[in-house]
C-alpha cells in the first residue's frame, strides 16, 4: 500500500518578533524565537491520520529545518504518525519556495512509494501557500488546494471539499495527489499516551550517546535525518540561497508602532474626542 | 517591457473578479514609463462577458483559450496552458490575484518554468537593481505582518507576483485602449483534466467583509450574545459591517460568516474597530493591514493595542453606548 507523506514545518511564533531576530542577510534568526508546529500542518497531519484510520496506510512526516525541528516529528509520532524524516543541511539554508519544494520533492522520491502528499495550506511565518503546489508540480502529482473536508477514500481516489471562496467544490481526485488543507478541515487529535510512552526517547542520531545507540535502534527510537549527501541526484545549483530565484532585498520591521497609538479616556470627554476623531476619519473614508 | 495579467472570473458568475481590474490598472501604471504592453491571459470555459472593461483600465491585448472542459479549476490543465502562454509571450512580469484560484495556479506555473513567485504583494515598484537594469520590487508583509519584506527575482524571468483583492486601488482616470482579442491555440491534452467535480455548492450570500470600508468587530470580551447587540448597533451607526474574532464565534455570539482572522476573512478596511478583542496573532493576521484601527479593551496590556492607532481602555458596555450617542449628535 502506498505511503502518505505529510509536509510540516516548525515555525517561529510570529506573535513575538522584534528586529533583533532578523539576520543581516534578511533571513530570520530562528534560534532567537519560540517555535511551534505550524497550525495548518497539524490539520494536514490529522487528514492523513484519518486516511490511515480508514485504510491502514503508513503516514510519514517530512520536515526541513534545523536539528531542533525534530520536536515536531516527535509530536507527529505522539499523534499517530508511523515515521518521520528530518531534512537538515547547511546547504538547504536560505531556500525560497522554489528551492524548498525541489528539496522536499527529491526527498519524497527518495522515501519512495508515495502517492499522496498532504500539506497545510500555508505556514504562519511566510503565508505564501506556495510550497505545497510547487511540490506537486515537481513530483508531477495532481493537486487540490484549500481542502476543508475529507469525504470518501478509495484505493485510487479521494473525495474532498474545497473552499472555492464563493462556493464549496466537492472534488473526486485521483492519486498521485497533493492536498493542501485549511484549519476548517478538522480538529487535530491529541497525542496518545501510548504513543508518547513509545516514542518519548526518540531522537535524531546526532543527539544519542554512542553507548546507547544499540538500545535506540532496537526500540525504533532513531528519527532519521536526510542531508544533502543522502539524496541521490539532487542538484546543488537548485538549493539554498544560491538556488532560489527570489532574493530578500530588504526587511523592514513593522511590529513596533510605538508613538502611533493615541489613547482616549473612557469617560464622557474622552469618548467625545474619540467620536470627533472618528468622524474626521469617516469623512476621509467616504471621500 | 511586458506585463501579463491572469484574468479570473468570479466563480458562479460570468463576470470578471475585481482583482483582475485592479491588477490591470496596476500593470498599466507600471508599464507606462516604459511604453510597455499589458497582456491578459484567460484560460477557462468562456471569457467573462465584461472582459472589454479591461481595456478601459489599460489592457492592450487579451489572449484567451476557451475550452468547455475547463469550467472548473483543473489546476494541471490551466497551469499547462498558462505556462505555454508565458513561453510564447515572454513577459517580464506576470501578475495573479492572490485568490484561491490564483494561489492554486501561480505556484505551479512558477515551479514549471523555474522562476520566482512572491505571494500577497502589497506594493509593486519597478526600479534599478545593481547591474540588472530595471526589475520589479515586490513588497509584502511576512511573519504574521511583523515585517515588510522586499523581494526581488534578479536572474529569472518572468518575475511573478500575486496580489490580494482590494489591495491595489482602481485607477481613477480610465484609458480608452482599443479592444484587441487573440485566440490562443495551445497544445492541450484531455488527460490534464483529471478531477471530477461532483457538486458545486454556492455559499449563501455571505457577509461581504472584504468590500467593507468600516468594520466593527466584537470578541470574547463582549461577554455574551445580548451584549453583542451593541456591536451591531455601533456598526449601524457607522454604516459598517460586523466582524468577530474566532472566540466570539466559538462562544456562539455570532455566525462564522463574520469571523475575521487567519481562519476567517482577511480584511483591509479603512477603519477597523476591535471591541473586546485581545488581538491574538490569528486575529491580527486577518485585520492588521486595516488603515486605521481603534481598539476598545478592558486590558491595557492586550496585544491589540500594539497595532492600534486609537485606543480606549475600559468597559465596552459603557463606552459603546456613549459612542453611539455622540455619533448621532455629530452625524
Amino acid at each position: 500500500m502506498s505511503k502518505i507523506v505529510v509536509l510540516a514545518k516548525q515555525v517561529p511564533d510570529t506573535s513575538n518578533i522584534r528586529g533583533n531576530a532578523m539576520k543581516e542577510d534578511g533571513t530570520v534568526n530562528r534560534a532567537a524565537l519560540p517555535t511551534v508546529f505550524n497550525p495548518e500542518d497539524l490539520n494536514a497531519l490529522e487528514t492523513a491520520l484519518e486516511i490511515k484510520d480508514r485504510t491502514g496506510r503508513e503516514v510519514i512526516l517530512l520536515t526541513m529545518g534545523p536539528l531542533k525541528a525534530v520536536e515536531i516529528i516527535k509530536q507527529a509520532l505522539y499523534m499517530g504518525a508511523d515515521a518521520g524524516y528530518l531534512l537538515t543541511d547547511k546547504k538547504f539554508a536560505g531556500s525560497d519556495t522554489w528551492a524548498t519544494s525541489y528539496i522536499l520533492a527529491e526527498a519524497i522520491k527518495k522515501i519512495g512509494g508515495v502517492d499522496l502528499v498532504v500539506a497545510g495550506r500555508q505556514a504562519i511565518d511566510g503565508d505564501t501557500a506556495q510550497v505545497g503546489p510547487q511540490v506537486a508540480e515537481k513530483l508531477g502529482f495532481d493537486q487540490v488546494t484549500y481542502v476543508t473536508a475529507l469525504n470518501e477514500v478509495t484505493d485510487t481516489t479521494v473525495t474532498v471539499e474545497r473552499d472555492g471562496e464563493f462556493q464549496t467544490e466537492v472534488i473526486r481526485a485521483r492519486f498521485p495527489l497533493l492536498l493542501t488543507v485549511t484549519s476548517a478541515a478538522n480538529t487535530p487529535r491529541y497525542p496518545s499516551a501510548r504513543q508518547m510512552l513509545r516514542y518519548f526517547k526518540a531522537d535524531i542520531k546526532e543527539n544519542i550517546p554512542a553507548e546507547e545507540r544499540a538500545e535506540y535502534e532496537r526500540n525504533g527510537w532513531i528519527i532519521p535525518t536526510l542531508t544533502f549527501a543522502d539524496i541521490p541526484g539532487i542538484n546543488e545549483a537548485h538549493i539554498g540561497l544560491k538556488g532560489s530565484p527570489t532574493k530578500v532585498n530588504a526587511i523592514r520591521d513593522i511590529a513596533v508602532q510605538g508613538g502611533d497609538l493615541k489613547m482616549y479616556d473612557p469617560r464622557l470627554d474622552g469618548v467625545k474626542a474619540l467620536v470627533r476623531d472618528l468622524m474626521k476619519q469617516y469623512v476621509e473614508v467616504q471621500s | 517591457m511586458k506585463t501579463a495579467v491572469f484574468i479570473e472570473k468570479r466563480a458562479g458568475t460570468e463576470r470578471l473578479r475585481n482583482v483582475t481590474l485592479e491588477l490591470t490598472g496596476k500593470a498599466a501604471a507600471l508599464m507606462k514609463p516604459f511604453h510597455g504592453e499589458v497582456v491578459g491571459i484567460f484560460v477557462g470555459d468562456r471569457l467573462p462577458e465584461d472582459t472589454d472593461e479591461l481595456f478601459k483600465y489599460g489592457m492592450h491585448r487579451v489572449v484567451f483559450y476557451n475550452n468547455a472542459k475547463l469550467k472548473h479549476l483543473h489546476s494541471i490543465a490551466i497551469k499547462q496552458v498558462v505556462a505555454q502562454f508565458v513561453k510564447r509571450e515572454q513577459p517580464d512580469i506576470v501578475l495573479f490575484g492572490a485568490t484561491h484560484t490564483g494561489r492554486d495556479i501561480a505556484p505551479l506555473v512558477a515551479a514549471q518554468i523555474h522562476t520566482g513567485l512572491t505571494a500577497d504583494c502589497t506594493q509593486l515598484v519597478i526600479d534599478d537593481y545593481r547591474d540588472k537594469g530595471k526589475i520589479l520590487y515586490q513588497i509584502r508583509p511576512a511573519f504574521g505582518g511583523n515585517i515588510l519584506a522586499t523581494i526581488v527575482t534578479p536572474d529569472h524571468r518572468p518575475m511573478m507576483a500575486t496580489v490580494r483583492e482590494g489591495v491595489m486601488p482602481l485607477p481613477e482616470h480610465k484609458t480608452m485602449n482599443p479592444v484587441k482579442f487573440e485566440e490562443f491555440t495551445p497544445d492541450f491534452r484531455d488527460e490534464w483534466v483529471r478531477h471530477e467535480f461532483l457538486s458545486i455548492i454556492p455559499k449563501r450570500s455571505k457577509v461581504d467583509l472584504g468590500a467593507a470600508n468600516v468594520i466593527v468587530s466584537g470578541g470574547a470580551g463582549v461577554g455574551n450574545k445580548e451584549s453583542f447587540k451593541l456591536i451591531f448597533q455601533l456598526a449601524e451607526a457607522l454604516g459598517a459591517e460586523v466582524g468577530a474574532s474566532r472566540a466570539a464565534v466559538d462562544f456562539g455570539f455570532i455566525e462564522k460568516d463574520h469571523q475575521v482572522g487567519q481562519t476567517g476573512s482577511v480584511v483591509r478596511p479603512k477603519l477597523y474597530i476591535a471591541c473586546g478583542i485581545s488581538g491574538s496573532i490569528q486575529h491580527r493576521a486577518g485585520m492588521e493591514e486595516s488603515k486605521k484601527i481603534l481598539a476598545i479593551n478592558k486590558d491595557p496590556d492586550a496585544p491589540i493595542f500594539g497595532i492600534a492607532h486609537m485606543g480606549v481602555v475600559g468597559d465596552l458596555r459603557e463606552i459603546i453606548p456613549l459612542m453611539i450617542r455622540y455619533l448621532r449628535e455629530e452625524g
